[in-house]
C-alpha cells in the first residue's frame, strides 16, 4: 500500500516512451489555420505606418484595433500591450498578427508586411535606467554599526547574464472558438494566468473562456506568463476567422521573442571580523527587467529576499530594483532571482574567505544559519535549517579538503556553495492566491482535481502518492484529471516549488476529509449509498507563519530548502575553456515523496546550473539576440554534463505533506558560484558568468 | 503617416490616418507576385522571420514537384504523394500522423526528430522524404510488439530516463539503434549514441543507466 517515498511508475510514463502522447503541435483540427506574429524590428520608437503588399484573400489580419476587451497581457501591472498601438519598446514587439490555412502562404505574406517607424534612442544599460519597476529595502538592526564592529570591509560587484530556459519543445497554442467564447490548448504552466488574462483581453464573462493544457514539453519558467500572449494571438485570430488557430513558435522565434533570466548586477559590501564572523552585509540588487513589468517585481522579490545568503548577520541593509530597458521582457526562469543573487553571495563569501586567509568552509560554518537564527528579514527559523548538515556533507561526499590540497596549483580547482531556496509564494502570496484542489471519488478510488500542470516534474505522479497514502489505498487507484480551466480549481501557477508542498498539502487535506467521510465504505459503496462525492480545500495559512509586504518584514516564506554543492573544474591552458569534471550536490527537501523524481529534479537543476555558469551566453545586438539558436547557444549536451553525485538528506517540514519541501528550483542556484569558486582556486579572478573562455582568458590573477 | 498628437493616443482607422490606407493600394500591387513583394521586405525583418519559414521558398518557386513515393515506416508499405522538397519529418508527422518524432530546430540541432532509417538514428528534418524510399524507417511507434514495449522503453520506464518527455522518442531510438548494434556498450558508448540529442530536463544521468540496463536486459541478463 504505502506510496510516499516509492517509486512508482510515472501517471504518464507509458504515453511519453511510446510516442502516444500528444504535444500542441501534435493536435489538429478541422478547418485549423496557421498563425504568425509580425514584431517590430526596432527597439524603440512609433509605428508609423504599415503596408501590407499581398492579396488579402484567405488571410486573416488582425492588429490592436481587433482587440474586443483590454489590449494588455494581464499580469501584475497590466502595461504590456496584445499588440502594440503605437508605442514599440522592444525589437520583438508583436505588432500585427496573420493566419491562414496554408503555412507557405505565411511565408510570402510575412515578408510583404512593411512597417516604418519613427525611431527613438534606445535604452539597453540598466544602469542608466531611469524607470524602475520595482523597488524593494530590507533593514535588520544598524548596517552602520556592523560596519563599526568590523575589522575588514571587503567589497565586490557580480553580474550574471540573459539565460534562456529553452524547454525542448517551443511555445504553442490553438485557440477554437467555440460556444460564443474560446478555448485554447496549450503548453503552458498557469492554466488560470492564461484564463485571466484571456477574460480581460476578450472582454469575455469568465465561463466562455476556456484553458486546456496539453503534454507540456519543459517550462522551466519560460511557460509562466509568455503562453498569455500567445494565447492572446491565437484566440483574436480565431475569433476573426471563425476558425481554430494554431501558432507554434520555431526556435529561433521563441528563444528570440519570449522572457529569460533576469541580466543581475548585484554589489556586496560585508564586515567581518579577522575570525571571519560577518557583522555588516550591504547589498544592492540591480536587475534588467527589459521593457514591460511581467514578473519583474515578484523576481527582484525573490532575488533580495535569497541576497544574504544562508547567513546569520545582525546588520543587513538590502536595496533591490528592477528597470526598464528596451529589450524584450525578462521573466520566469526556474530560481526566480535566487540563482542571480546567491551567485553573487556565495562568491563573495568565497573573496571573503581569500582575504582574511580562512578555509572556505570553515567560514561558511562559522556564519551559516542555525534553527533559532533569523533572516534579513526577521523570520525565525525552524528546526528545519539544515545549512551545517548539507555544508558537512557535501564536504564528506566530494573529500573536499583533500583535493583542495590536491589540486593547489594544477589547472584543476575545487570549489563549493552553500544556499538555501524559500518553497512557495511569500507568505502573502499563498494568502493571496488562495489556491484550492478537490478530489473526486470514483468507483475505485479517487480522481485528483488541480490547475496544478505536469511540465516534467512529476506533478502527477506525486499528486497521486500523497493522495494514496493518506487514504490508505494503492498508487493506482488515483487517477489524475486532465487540466482543464472547465474542470479543475484554481491551485495557483506551477511556479516556485510549491506544486508538492502548498498544493500536496491541499491534496492531503482533500484525503483526510475523504476518508472521514467513507468511513468503512468502499468507494462503489459510497457512491450506490450516497451519491457522486467531490471534496474541495482552499489553502489555509499555517498560524505561525506572519508576513508584512510593505516593510518587507517577517516570514518570507513557509520554510527553506537547503542545499550544497560542490565543483570540480579543469581549465585548458590553451584554450581557457572550464569543463566541469564533477558536481556533488547534497539537498535537504523535508521529504522526497518520489526518491528518483526528486533525484531528477536536482540532476536536472544542476545541469541548468552549469549551463548558466560556463556556456549559456546570449549576446544582445541593438536590442535583440543575435545568436537565436542552437548552435551558438550552448546548453549542456550529454558530453558536457559532468557526473553528478546527489545525496538527499530529509528533515520535515510541519506544514508540509509528510514533512515535504519544494525541490524543483533549489537545485539550479547554487551550480554556478561553485563552478566559479573551483575557477578562483585555480587562480583565475572570476566574477561574472557566463564564464566564458573569452571571460576567463581576461581575468586577472588572484593575489596569493 | 501616423497622427502627430500628444498622448498615447493610438492611430485610430479614419481614412487618411489609418496605417491600413497604403496597405490597401498595396493590395492591388500586390497580386502582380510575391516575387515583387519579396524585394519590399526591410531587412531588418529577417531575423525575426523562423528557420522553418527561411528554409522554406514562397509558393510559386520553380522547381517544386509532386512526387509519388513508397516509404517502408515500422513494417508498413506506405504509397504516398509529396512535394520534392518535403522531409521525411514533415511526412512523418504531417502525413502518417506519427507525431512522436518532434519538429524543434528543423536544423539537425537537438535530435528531438530522430528516426532509424535502416537502423541507423537520423535527423528526420535533415533527410528529404524521396531519400527515404527503398529503406526501412523505424519511429518511436513502431518500437513496441503489440502491447509489449521494446526493451529500452521498459528501461526508460523504469530508471526515469526522462521528465517532459518531448526528446524521449529521439533519445529512446539512439539508444535502441546503439543496443542493436552494440550488445555490450560501455558508458562512453552510451553518451556518444545520444550526444546528438539534447535533453533541457537534464536526464542524462538517468538516460544512461536506462541504456546499459536495457542493453543488459537484451543480452538476457537482468
Amino acid at each position: 500500500m504505502k506510496s510516499v517515498g516509492r517509486n512508482v511508475e510515472r501517471k504518464e510514463g507509458a504515453a511519453k516512451v511510446s510516442g502516444a502522447a500528444r504535444y500542441v503541435d501534435d493536435l489538429s483540427f478541422p478547418g485549423m489555420l496557421y498563425g504568425v506574429t509580425i514584431r517590430s524590428s526596432i527597439p524603440c520608437g512609433e509605428i508609423a505606418s504599415i503596408k501590407l503588399d499581398f492579396s488579402r484573400k484567405g488571410f486573416t489580419v488582425v492588429d490592436h484595433r481587433d482587440v474586443p476587451g483590454k489590449n494588455v497581457i494581464a499580469l501584475i501591472d497590466d502595461d504590456q500591450p496584445c499588440l502594440a498601438e503605437r508605442e514599440v519598446r522592444h525589437a520583438e514587439e508583436p505588432i500585427l498578427l496573420l493566419a491562414h490555412e496554408e503555412r507557405e502562404a505565411l511565408v510570402a505574406a510575412r515578408r510583404a508586411v512593411r512597417i516604418d517607424y519613427r525611431a527613438r534612442e534606445p535604452l539597453f544599460d540598466p544602469r542608466r535606467s531611469t524607470k524602475a519597476f520595482k523597488e524593494i529595502a530590507i533593514d535588520k538592526g544598524d548596517v552602520e554599526r556592523g560596519f563599526a564592529e568590523a575589522d575588514v570591509v571587503v567589497e565586490g560587484e557580480y553580474t550574471s547574464g540573459h539565460q534562456e530556459q529553452l524547454y525542448v519543445e517551443t511555445n504553442g497554442m490553438i485557440a477554437v472558438p467555440e460556444g460564443g467564447g474560446i478555448t485554447v490548448y496549450g503548453s503552458l504552466q498557469c492554466p488560470y494566468y492564461v484564463h485571466a488574462a484571456l477574460v480581460k483581453l476578450l472582454g469575455l464573462p469568465p465561463k466562455r473562456v476556456r484553458v486546456m493544457q496539453c503534454e507540456t514539453g519543459g517550462g522551466f519558467g519560460g511557460k509562466e506568463e509568455y503562453p498569455s500572449m500567445i494565447a492572446g494571438h491565437a484566440a483574436l485570430l480565431a475569433l476573426k476567422a471563425r476558425r481554430p488557430v494554431k501558432i507554434v513558435y520555431d526556435r529561433a522565434e521563441d528563444m528570440a521573442a519570449t522572457t529569460k533570466r533576469h541580466p543581475a548586477i548585484v554589489r556586496h559590501r560585508t564586515g567581518v571580523k579577522r575570525d571571519g564572523r560577518i557583522t555588516a552585509m550591504d547589498v544592492d540588487v540591480l536587475m534588467d527587467g527589459g521593457a514591460y513589468a511581467t514578473l519583474s517585481a515578484v523576481v527582484l522579490s525573490r532575488g533580495v529576499l535569497h541576497a544574504t545568503g544562508p547567513y546569520r548577520c545582525d546588520h543587513v541593509k538590502i536595496r533591490g530594483r528592477a528597470v526598464m530597458t528596451n529589450t524584450p521582457p525578462n521573466g520566469a526562469f526556474r530560481g526566480f532571482g535566487a540563482p542571480q543573487t546567491l551567485f553573487a553571495a556565495e562568491v563573495h563569501v568565497e573573496r571573503i574567505a581569500e582575504t582574511l586567509g580562512l578555509d572556505p568552509v570553515k567560514l561558511r560554518e562559522k556564519n551559516a544559519l542555525r534553527p533559532g537564527d533569523t533572516t534579513a528579514t526577521g523570520q525565525t527559523l525552524g528546526r528545519d535549517a539544515s545549512a551545517l548538515q548539507v555544508l558537512r556533507e557535501a564536504v564528506r561526499v566530494s573529500d573536499f579538503h583533500r583535493k583542495r590540497d590536491e589540486y593547489r596549483g594544477t589547472n584543476r580547482g575545487i570549489g563549493l556553495a552553500l544556499y538555501l531556496h524559500g518553497s512557495g509564494f511569500t507568505g502573502g502570496g499563498e494568502l493571496k492566491l488562495a489556491s484550492k484542489a478537490s478530489l473526486e471519488l470514483t468507483e475505485t478510488g479517487a480522481r485528483i482535481l488541480v490547475a496544478s500542470t505536469e511540465i516534467g516534474q512529476g506533478t502527477r505522479t506525486m499528486h497521486a502518492q500523497i493522495v494514496a497514502e493518506t487514504l490508505g489505498w494503492p498508487y493506482d487507484a488515483i487517477e489524475v484529471s486532465d487540466v482543464d480551466t472547465a474542470r479543475v480549481p484554481n491551485s495557483g501557477p506551477t511556479v516556485a516549488s510549491r506544486t508538492c508542498m502548498i498544493v500536496g498539502k491541499i491534496l492531503q487535506r482533500c484525503a483526510v476529509e475523504m476518508k472521514r467521510k467513507l468511513g468503512k465504505l468502499t468507494p462503489a459503496e459510497y457512491l450506490t449509498r450516497r451519491g457522486p462525492l467531490v471534496i474541495t480545500m482552499q489553502y489555509e495559512k499555517p498560524g505561525d507563519i506572519q508576513w508584512d509586504d510593505a516593510t518587507y518584514q517577517g516570514d518570507a516564506y513557509g520554510t527553506f530548502a537547503w542545499a550544497c554543492n560542490v565543483a570540480e573544474v579543469e581549465i585548458d591552458p590553451v584554450t581557457y575553456r572550464a569543463r566541469p569534471l564533477r558536481l556533488t550536490a547534497v539537498a535537504e527537501i523535508g521529504k522526497a515523496i518520489h526518491p528518483i523524481l526528486a533525484m531528477g529534479q536536482i540532476e536536472g537543476g544542476t545541469a541548468q546550473g552549469v549551463g548558466f555558469a560556463l556556456f549559456e551566453d546570449v549576446v544582445m545586438r541593438d536590442g535583440r539576440m543575435a545568436n537565436a539558436q542552437l548552435t551558438n547557444y550552448i546548453v549542456p549536451t550529454p558530453a558536457d554534463t559532468p557526473p553528478i553525485d546527489v545525496a538527499i538528506l530529509e528533515r520535515a517540514y510541519r506544514h508540509g505533506p509528510f514533512g515535504a519541501k519544494g525541490v524543483g528550483e533549489l537545485p539550479v542556484d547554487g551550480p554556478a558560484p561553485a563552478i566559479v569558486n573551483a575557477i578562483r582556486h585555480v587562480g583565475l579572478d572570476v566574477r561574472s558568468i557566463p564564464a566564458t573562455p573569452e571571460r576567463l582568458s581576461d581575468a586577472p590573477a588572484i593575489a596569493r | 503617416m501616423a497622427r502627430k498628437k500628444n498622448g498615447d493616443t493610438a492611430p485610430k482607422p479614419e481614412p487618411d490616418d489609418d496605417p491600413f490606407v497604403v496597405s490597401r493600394r498595396g493590395f492591388l500591387k500586390g497580386v502582380s507576385g510575391s516575387a515583387i513583394t519579396a524585394a519590399v521586405v526591410p531587412q531588418v525583418l529577417v531575423p525575426a522571420i523562423g528557420a522553418a519559414a527561411m528554409a522554406a521558398a514562397p509558393p510559386d518557386v520553380k522547381g517544386v514537384t509532386s512526387l509519388k513515393i513508397d516509404l517502408d515506416v515500422n513494417g508498413q508499405k506506405r504509397s504516398l504523394e509529396v512535394e520534392s522538397r518535403e522531409t521525411l519529418l514533415e511526412v512523418l508527422r504531417d502525413r502518417l500522423d506519427l507525431t512522436g518524432a518532434k519538429l524543434v530546430c528543423d536544423r539537425g540541432e537537438c535530435g528531438a526528430c530522430t528516426a532509424l532509417v535502416d537502423g541507423e538514428p537520423i535527423y528526420s528534418c535533415m533527410m528529404l522524404a524521396a531519400d527515404a524510399q527503398g529503406r526501412k524507417i523505424t519511429t518511436v511507434e513502431g518500437l513496441a510488439q503489440g502491447d509489449k514495449l521494446h526493451p529500452v522503453q521498459e528501461a526508460f520506464l523504469q530508471y526515469d530516463g526522462y521528465q517532459c518527455g518531448f526528446c524521449t522518442p529521439g533519445q529512446i531510438l539512439s539508444c535502441v539503434a546503439l543496443v542493436n548494434h552494440n550488445p555490450n556498450p560501455t558508458l562512453d558508448d552510451v553518451k556518444e549514441a545520444i550526444a546528438g540529442n539534447l535533453c533541457r530536463c537534464g536526464t542524462y544521468t538517468k538516460i544512461f543507466e536506462a541504456a546499459l540496463a536495457a542493453a543488459k536486459s537484451s543480452r538476457g541478463g537482468k
